[in-house]
C-alpha cells in the first residue's frame, strides 16, 4: 500500500526517534539529518535500512548521500514506492 | 552441484548490499555455503537486517576484531553454529578520518595505530582465534587495495594494506602446514560504505574508469566477490599467500 507524504514523514521520525532519541516533532522537512539532528553515518545508516523495511522500498547506497534533508528523503520513498 | 557445496564459512564485513562482503555471503550461499556472519557494536543490527536479504538468512555473531574477550571467545562462538570452518572472510578495515584524505604529514601514531590494528592486524587476530576450527584443507580470503604503491587520498590506510598484505604471506607462511590457505583479492575501487569514508575518494574513480584495460564499473561488487568464492573454493588448492589482482587489469598497466 502506497503511504502518503505524511504518513512517510511520520514515519521517518518515529526510526530517527528510535535509533537516536531524538524528539519526533523535531524531525522537520527542512532539517537537514547531519547539520540540524546531527545524525552520524552509522545511525543514518540504521534509519536507511529501518525505512527499507518499513515502506517496502529500495534507497540504493548510492542515493543515501542525495538524502541531505528529511524533505529529500520523503520524496526518495514516496517517489520510489511500487 | 555449487563450488562451495557443504562447505562452512565465516563472513565478516557485512554492512550493506553495497558491501562486497554481502555480495560474497549472497554467492556462497548460491554455490552451497553455509554462512555465518559477524559484526559489532551499532553495526550489529545493520548486518542482522542484511544477513534477512540474503538467500538464506544466517546467524550473526558478535565480533569486534580489536577486542581480546571477542576473540578469546570467538572459537566458542562459531562452534555454537558449525563444528569446524572451511574459510574465513576478512572484509574489516578502518582509519580515522585524520589518517585519510592528503593529511598523510600531520596524521598521529595513535591514528596510525588503530587503523594498522584494524586493518591489518585483525586478520591475525581472527585467523589465529580461529585455528582450532579450521579444516585441513581450507581457506582465508581478505580484501586488499594494491599497497605494492601510493595513491592519492588513500595515505595511512594504504600503509596499513601494507602490512595487512604482509600479514598475509606470514600466516600463509605459518599456516600452510595445517592446510590453511590465505589469500587476497586486490579490488579496484568500489562505492562501498567503506570507500564513501575516504574524502576524495573520486579522484581513485577517475584513474580506475580511464585506465583500466577492462575498464571498470565503481558500482559491480561482483567481480570482486566472485574472485572470493574461488579462493574459497577447491579450485585454488595450491595457492597461499598470492594476491589476486580483480580491477580490470589496472595494475598491469604503467600510465
Amino acid at each position: 500500500m502506497a503511504h502518503s507524504e505524511a504518513d512517510v514523514l511520520a514515519g521517518l521520525a518515529e526510526l530517527v526517534n528510535e535509533e537516536t532519541g531524538i524528539a519526533a516533532d523535531l524531525v522537520q522537512p527542512e532539517k537537514s539529518f547531519t547539520d540540524d539532528l546531527d545524525i552520524d553515518s552509522i545511525s543514518m545508516m540504521t534509519i536507511v535500512v529501518n525505512a527499507e523495511d518499513k515502506f517496502d522500498v529500495k534507497i540504493p547506497d548510492e542515493e543515501v548521500t542525495n538524502l541531505v534533508t528529511v524533505k529529500d528523503a520523503v520524496d526518495f520513498i514516496v517517489g520510489a514506492q511500487g | 552441484m555449487g563450488i562451495l557445496e557443504g562447505k562452512k564459512i565465516l563472513i565478516t564485513g557485512v554492512l550493506t548490499e553495497a558491501s562486497i562482503a554481502y555480495t560474497a555471503a549472497r554467492i556462497a550461499q548460491e554455490q552451497g555455503a553455509e554462512v555465518i556472519l559477524s559484526s559489532f557494536g551499532r553495526m550489529l543490527p545493520i548486518t542482522e537486517k542484511m544477513s534477512s536479504r540474503l538467500p538464506k538468512k544466517a546467524e550473526v555473531i558478535e565480533l569486534d576484531a580489536t577486542d581480546p574477550e571477542h576473540l578469546a571467545k570467538l572459537s566458542e562462538r562459531v562452534g555454537e553454529h558449525f563444528d569446524s570452518l572451511d574459510g574465513i572472510v576478512h572484509a574489516i578495515a578502518f582509519a580515522p578520518q585524520s589518517a585519510l584524505g592528503g593529511n598523510f604529514l600531520q596524521t598521529e601514531w595513535s591514528d596510525v595505530s588503530n587503523a594498522v590494528e584494524v586493518s591489518a592486524y585483525s586478520l591475525k587476530s581472527i585467523t589465529a582465534a580461529l585455528q582450532d576450527k579450521l579444516n585441513n584443507p581450507s581457506s582465508v580470503v581478505g580484501l586488499t587495495f594494491d599497497a605494492s604503491l601510493s595513491w592519492p587520498v588513500y595515505d595511512w590506510m594504504g600503509v596499513a594494506k601494507a602490512a595487512f598484505e604482509s600479514t598475509s604471506r606470514y600466516l600463509a607462511r605459518y599456516l600452510g602446514a595445517e592446510g590453511i590457505r590465505v589469500n587476497l583479492v586486490s579490488a579496484g575501487p568500489l562505492r562501498t560504505t567503506a570507500a564513501k569514508g575516504i574524502p576524495g575518494f573520486a579522484t581513485m574513480e577517475e584513474l580506475w574508469t580511464d585506465r583500466a584495460p577492462l575498464g571498470w564499473n565503481l558500482t559491480d561488487t561482483e567481480p570482486a566477490a566472485k574472485a572470493i568464492i574461488a579462493l574459497l573454493s577447491d579450485f585454488f588448492p595450491a595457492t597461499t599467500g598470492e594476491i589476486v589482482h580483480v580491477d580490470g587489469g589496472l595494475h598491469s598497466t604503467g600510465a
